[in-house]
C-alpha cells in the first residue's frame, strides 16, 4: 500500500444547530459561534484507513477544504493516528457547492499524489448531499464506490469491497487507485489515546491556498457552483395538536375513535 | 422565454434484476405534473439488459417516450458504464430536467453524471416546483431536516435532482400511448471500474413501509425488544407496517429497512402512530407528510407533539395494551393483512 488520503470535514456540532442562521447576501448558512466536530462518518473513513495501514503499511494523509479553524478538527484526526494533513484554505473557496468542492479536493489529491485509495464518509451531517465521493472520483478520472460496509486487500494491488444496497449487498473487486465512501457499519472508530494527542502536536499540517493549487477560478467558490441557494427556512408544523386527557380508559376510547376517523379500520 | 429550448423532463428508470424501483414511478408522476405545466414531454431512461418489457409500465405511469439502452454489458448496475450511457443520452438530447431516485444506486450515479456534464445537482429533494421563469425549485432538507433549503440551478442545464423515495406520488397505472425508442449503446473499451463478484439479496417478507396505509413507528423510548412486539401487534391489527427511528435499529429491535427519516425512508401513510419517539428532525422530515399523526410519549414536552394531530402524553405501556384489547374486540373487519409471519 502506498498512500491513503482521507477526506475530513469539520461540521457544526448538532447540539448547537438551533443557532444556525442565513447570511441574507450570500444566502449561505452562517456557522459562526457554533463549535465544530469532525463529521462522524469521516471518523469511520479514517479508521478504515488506519486499519489498512496497520496490515499493509503506507501513509495516511488527511485532506480537508475548510477555513483555518479546521485545524482543531484535523488535530483530532492526527491524534487518532493519521500521519499528516493537508488543509485547503482560501477565501476564493467560500460558497462552493459539491461540484466546486470536488474540484478543489481533486486538486488537493493531485498535489499530495502517489495514493492508492481516497476514503470519505458517505455523507456529512450538515449538507448531507452525499455527492463528494462520486464527484471527486469523476474529477480525478478514477472509479469509485459508495455505501462501503467492508473492504479487504486482495493480493498486492486489489481490494474486495462490500457495498450496501437496498435489500442486500454487492461484492466488488477493484484495483488501485479508487475512491471509496463508507457507511457507519464499516467499523468502530478507535478512541483517541492520550499518546496520540501528544503525538499529534508534532505532526505536520500543510496549509495550501489556490495559489498552490491553481484551480480555474471560474470553477470554484460561489461563481463556480451551478447550484444556488434560492431560499432557506426553518420548518414549521401546522397540526391540530389535540391533547387526549383523562383516565387511561378515556384516552383509549378517544384513540380508537380517532383511528376510526382516519378511515383505516371499520368498526 | 426561449421557445427553442428543450423543456423535456427526464426520469431515470431504476431497475435491478428486471424490477423497477417504486421511486421511478413516483418520479414519473411528478415529471408528468412538471411537463404538463410547460407543455413538454416526459422521457424515461431505462438502462439494463432484457429490460424492454418494463417500458410499457413506464408509459402507463406517465412517460411519453422511453429511451431503452439494452445491452448485455449493462445487465447489472455498474457505475462507470451507466454513467457513460446516461451522460451520452443527456448530451445528445439536452433535457431541461433530470430526476433520479435518492436510492443507493441513484445517489452514486447522479453526482457522477452531473460532474461529467458539469451541471448542478440537488440532493434528497422532498419537493419540486417551477418558478415564474420555469426554473426548477428543488426543496431539500438540511441540517438534519431542521431547515429546508430551496436550491435552484439557473445557469446550467439540465437541472438535476435526486428525490427521496416516497416523497412524490405515482400516477395510477392505466393504458397510455407512448413511444419506445431503442438506443444504440456504445461503451468504450477503457477501464470500467470495479468488477462485480457477487450480489447477495436479503429478502424482506413484510409489507413495504412506504406502501403501508398505517405505520406504527417506535423510538428509543420503547425500551426493549419485548416492548417492541406491542408495536408489531398494533400494526398487524391495523393492517399496517412498523417503522423506527435510528436507536431501535442500532439496538436490533428493528431492521435498517424500517428506518424512517433523513437517512431512511420518507413515508406518507394515512395514519402514523409514533410511540416513544422524541421527534428529532432526522425522523420528522421522513414522516411529516403523513395525513394523520398520533404521538404517544410520556414526556409532555416531546418535540414530536409539535408535529402531531393527536397527542397522548402518557407512558405507552399504559396505553398500548388496553388499546390493542379494545381494537381486537371492536374491529369487525380490517383491511386484508399482507404480512408474512417470520418463522
Amino acid at each position: 500500500m502506498n498512500r491513503i488520503i482521507v477526506c475530513v470535514k469539520p461540521v457544526p456540532d448538532p447540539k448547537h444547530w438551533d443557532k444556525v442562521s442565513m447570511d441574507p447576501e450570500t444566502k449561505t448558512l452562517k456557522r459562526e459561534g457554533i463549535p465544530n466536530i469532525m463529521n462522524p462518518l469521516d471518523k469511520h473513513a479514517l479508521e478504515a484507513a488506519l486499519a489498512l495501514r496497520e496490515s499493509h503499511g503506507g501513509e495516511v494523509v488527511l485532506l480537508s477544504m475548510a477555513p483555518p479553524f479546521a485545524k482543531t478538527t484535523i488535530r483530532e484526526g492526527l491524534a487518532m493516528g493519521a500521519d499528516r494533513a493537508v488543509l485547503l484554505s482560501d477565501r476564493v473557496f467560500a460558497g462552493s457547492d459539491s461540484l466546486a468542492t470536488a474540484e478543489i479536493l481533486a486538486a488537493g489529491c493531485r498535489w499530495i499524489g502517489g495514493f492508492d485509495i481516497v476514503l470519505c464518509g458517505n455523507l456529512s451531517i450538515d449538507g448531507s448531499t452525499a455527492q463528494i465521493c462520486s464527484q471527486l472520483a469523476e474529477m480525478l478520472d478514477l472509479p469509485n464506490v459508495m455505501h462501503v460496509t467492508g473492504m479487504e486487500e486482495s493480493g498486492e494491488d486489489n481490494l474486495i469491497i462490500t457495498q450496501k444496497i437496498e435489500n442486500g449487498y454487492v461484492k466488488l473487486f477493484s484495483g488501485f487507485p479508487v475512491v471509496l465512501s463508507v457507511r457507519k457499519e464499516v467499523n468502530k472508530p478507535r478512541y483517541i489515546p492520550f499518546t496520540g494527542i501528544l503525538a499529534a502536536e508534532s505532526k505536520e499540517i500543510t496549509m495550501l491556498s489556490n495559489k498552490d493549487l491553481c484551480v480555474d477560478p471560474e470553477r470554484i467558490g460561489l461563481k463556480g457552483s451551478p447550484t444556488k441557494m434560492a431560499g432557506l427556512e426553518v420548518r414549521k408544523f401546522e397540526r391540530k395538536k389535540e391533547k387526549l386527557e383523562g383516565t387511561v380508559d378515556d384516552i383509549v376510547e378517544k384513540l380508537v375513535e380517532r383511528i376510526y376517523q382516519c378511515g383505516v379500520i371499520e368498526c | 422565454m426561449d421557445e427553442k429550448r428543450n423543456r423535456d423532463v427526464w426520469v431515470f428508470a431504476e431497475q435491478r434484476n428486471g424490477e423497477l424501483h417504486d421511486v421511478s414511478l413516483e418520479l414519473l408522476g411528478k415529471a408528468r405534473d412538471l411537463a404538463d405545466k410547460t407543455g413538454s414531454k416526459v422521457i424515461a431512461v431505462l438502462i439494463g439488459y432484457h429490460v424492454r418489457k418494463l417500458a410499457q409500465t413506464l408509459v402507463n405511469h406517465g412517460a411519453d417516450v422511453v429511451f431503452v439502452a439494452d445491452d448485455t454489458r449493462l445487465e447489472n448496475y455498474r457505475l462507470l458504464p451507466y454513467t457513460h450511457v446516461f451522460e451520452s443520452l443527456i448530451k445528445e438530447h439536452g433535457p431541461d430536467v433530470v430526476l433520479i431516485g435518492a436510492t443507493a444506486m441513484g445517489v452514486e450515479l447522479a453526482p457522477r453524471v452531473a460532474a461529467r456534464i458539469r451541471t448542478g445537482l440537488s440532493a434528497h429533494c422532498i419537493d419540486l416546483k417551477l418558478d415564474e421563469n420555469g426554473n426548477l425549485l428543488q426543496v431539500v432538507p438540511g441540517w438534519g431536516g431542521g431547515v429546508v433549503a430551496t436550491i435552484a440551478c439557473p445557469d446550467h442545464r439540465p437541472q438535476m435532482s435526486t428525490v427521496m423515495p416516497g416523497a412524490m406520488k405515482a400516477l395510477p397505472e392505466e393504458e397510455r400511448e407512448g413511444r419506445i425508442e431503442e438506443m444504440y449503446v456504445d461503451l468504450p473499451d477503457s477501464n470500467m471500474g470495479p468488477e462485480i463478484l457477487g450480489i447477495e439479496r436479503v429478502v424482506a417478507g413484510e409489507q413495504p413501509l412506504e406502501k403501508a396505509e398505517v405505520v406504527v413507528a417506535g423510538g428509543w423510548g420503547v425500551g426493549s425488544e419485548e416492548n417492541w412486539s406491542l408495536l408489531e401487534e398494533l400494526a398487524r391489527l391495523l393492517g399496517g407496517a412498523v417503522g423506527a427511528t435510528r436507536p431501535p435499529v442500532d439496538e436490533g429491535w428493528a431492521r435498517e429497512g424500517q428506518m424512517v427519516g433523513q437517512s431512511g425512508k420518507t413515508i406518507r401513510p394515512t395514519l402514523y402512530i409514533g410511540v416513544g419517539i422524541s421527534g428529532v428532525m432526522h425522523h420528522v422530515v421522513g414522516m411529516d407528510q403523513s395525513k394523520n399523526i398520533i404521538s404517544i410519549n410520556s414526556n409532555p414536552d416531546a418535540d414530536i407533539f409539535e408535529a402531531s394531530d393527536v397527542i397522548v402524553a402518557e407512558d405507552f405501556m399504559k396505553i398500548l395494551p388496553p388499546l390493542i384489547r379494545e381494537l381486537k374486540s371492536r374491529v369487525k373487519s380490517w383491511r386484508s393483512i399482507n404480512i408474512s409471519e417470520e418463522k
